[in-house]
């Protein structure tokens, strides 16, 4: 990247440092951290949006909707965490590539599953074989927000579900005294309400789900513990301008960083945004505000 | 060849006891069930040992965060962080390659860096954290008319804490602590996708259940039958964490024994 950089054998101490951090692969390293963000800025709102959705379900008085909702939170919530993950990539792969199949080859002949293949006709596979690169990339990320969104969203379904439970029954007693519909109700009086009793299940949730991203590399993602474990392992002078030992254990630790500060940030950030919330609310926490205040 | 065959060759294959290499094709659902379940023996052990020796760490965790002693308690408190604020999967990759590294340095190391201690270690230390803070919050909440009708009676120091504020704090933490059990067996799925190798194929329930579905690209079969195995396992441990609270709590009227909340939780 500098300009003395063209010769690193010849470079020392903090020159070569500096060259080696800023070649082209520790570039790509560097992003990652910022696929992890990314993943966390999409993952969070969806897995709201699905929980909300679930939660909704889980208190509709349509039965079959309801029994959906509930079997959702259950469900997700029972099965073993990892193997999830593993199981939902490869299953709604090969969903997406079945009903595109459906609709795009409907006279194929043959059975979609011969023995240990999963066959389907070349214009229903995603990507398509002819896409660029990073078509292929995108998927494979897109697949693995979805997962993600899938799984928390169970965990937020249930702390959300929770929450609108925990709204007084009084409020929503004298909101149907004004005479509100149901709807209303709920959109004006329990909807606002809920988010001081959803937040610290809330907050839970976002410590485990940063703490769920190194999964990513585990769905097929590039992601830093990909680039932490190829950039740390040995180099040898005949395939690398920067020959060096198994760092792979400083690299980790520089991960184990970034996890300890993002989490305790994030506990910081937390904790003020529940102080903000309880304040003028009718619980313990907003009536010892008021008296100090 | 039969069910009962398959499960001679592969019943104690994640031990390497049996058939030495692994099915490649022609599946059969027996070999799956049965080989998974062999890949079981390895949750269950790191799983258990991992457990009973956190659980002491853990109540000297507790303990000195609520310490008085200042060097104590913040020691304790940047442990339970270091552990509680980072994934578990990273502890794993850095627990391995610092194992690594130490091996070059001193024979002793040998044996840390296969996953039958290396990832045992990471486990125990990574559960005691966790039930460090549990232990921790329910020293918190002991209520005050217990400590001081010890003090009442004049117990001190070791006959106070062995007699009415352990039995308490366990009493007080046990609904948690046996959601962290719980959550700390599912969490032993992830030594094998963490660095550490699976030698000779000798790998625990997750590892051939990804086994069969990367062979077989179908993984509608080998997920469900490890789902089945864990539902089964958190049911003997519902069981067992279940008889333990009703015996801490025998002394208290039926309807103030604390209900058992079953909360499932994610990867940590």
């Amino acid at each position: 990247m500098f300009e003395y950089c063209v010769d690193p054998p010849s470079l020392e101490g903090l020159a070569w440092l500096s060259c080696y951090l800023t070649t082209g692969k520790h570039m790509a390293f560097y992003s990652a951290f910022g696929t992890v963000l990314l993943l966390l800025a999409i993952t969070a709102p969806a897995a709201l949006a699905f929980g909300f959705g679930g939660a909704m379900a889980a208190r509709t008085r349509i039965a079959p909707l309801r029994w959906l909702g509930k079997g959702y939170i259950a469900v997700v919530r029972g099965v073993p965490d990892i193997a999830f993950f593993l199981f939902f990539v490869i299953a709604l792969d090969q969903g997406l590539e079945y009903l595109r199949h459906k609709v795009k080859c409907p006279d194929w002949q043959e059975p979609i599953r011969q023995g240990s293949d999963f066959i389907v006709c070349q214009a229903a596979k995603i990507p398509l074989g002819n896409s660029p690169q990073w078509v292929h990339e995108v998927y494979g990320f897109s697949l693995a927000v979805l997962t993600f969104a899938i799984v928390f969203g169970a965990f937020a379904a249930n702390v959300l579900y929770g929450a609108m439970r925990a709204v007084p029954r009084g409020q929503i007693e004298t909101a149907e005294a004004y005479g509100m519909t149901p709807r209303q109700t709920f959109w004006r009086i329990t909807v606002p309400q809920m988010w001081v009793f959803a937040l610290p299940g809330l907050s839970n949730l976002w410590m485990v789900l940063i703490k769920a991203t190194p999964l990513l590399f585990l769905l097929g993602v590039e992601d830093i513990v990909y680039w932490a474990r190829d950039l740390g392992s040995a180099k040898t002078p005949r395939f690398t301008e920067y020959p060096h030992g198994d760092w792979r254990i400083y690299y980790f630790l520089v991960l184990l960083v970034f996890y300890l500060a993002f989490t305790r940030v994030s506990e910081v950030v937390l904790d003020r945004l529940m102080a903000r919330l309880t304040r003028g609310q009718a619980t313990t926490a907003g009536e010892a505000q008021r008296k100090t205040a | 060849m039969s069910c009962l065959q398959t499960i001679q060759d592969y019943g104690l294959r994640a031990l390497g006891y049996g058939e030495r290499l692994l099915p490649r094709d022609g599946f059969t659902l027996c070999e799956q069930v049965t080989l998974i379940g062999s890949g079981m023996i390895w949750n269950i052990y790191f799983g258990v040992f991992a457990l009973a020796f956190g659980f002491l760490l853990a109540t000297a965790l507790g303990l000195g965060k609520a310490s008085q002693n200042r060097f104590v308690r913040k020691s304790a408190s940047w442990f339970i962080f270091l552990f509680r604020g980072s994934p578990l999967f990273i502890q794993f990759f850095f627990g391995y390659f610092l194992f690594l590294s130490l091996k070059q340095y001193a024979p002793l190391f040998d044996n840390f860096s296969a996953a039958w201690l290396g990832a045992l270690i990471v486990l125990f230390l990574n559960t005691a954290a966790y039930t460090g803070e549990i232990f921790y919050g329910a020293l918190q909440s002991i209520p005050k008319g217990d400590v001081e009708a010890a003090d009442a009676y004049g117990l001190t120091g070791w006959s106070r804490f062995r007699r009415v504020i352990w039995p308490t704090m366990l009493r007080l933490a046990w609904p948690a602590y046996t959601n962290e059990a719980i959550f700390l067996f599912h969490a032993t799925t992830l030594v094998f996708f963490s660095g550490f190798p699976a030698r000779q194929q000798r790998g625990d329930a997750l590892y051939y259940a990804s086994y069969f579905a990367d062979k077989t690209f179908n993984p509608f079969i080998p997920y469900p039958i490890l789902a089945g195995y864990f539902i089964l396992l958190t049911l003997v441990i519902i069981t067992i964490f279940g008889a333990v609270n009703r015996h801490l709590n025998r002394h208290l009227p039926r309807t103030d024994t604390p209900k058992m909340r079953l909360r499932f939780n994610l990867i940590r």
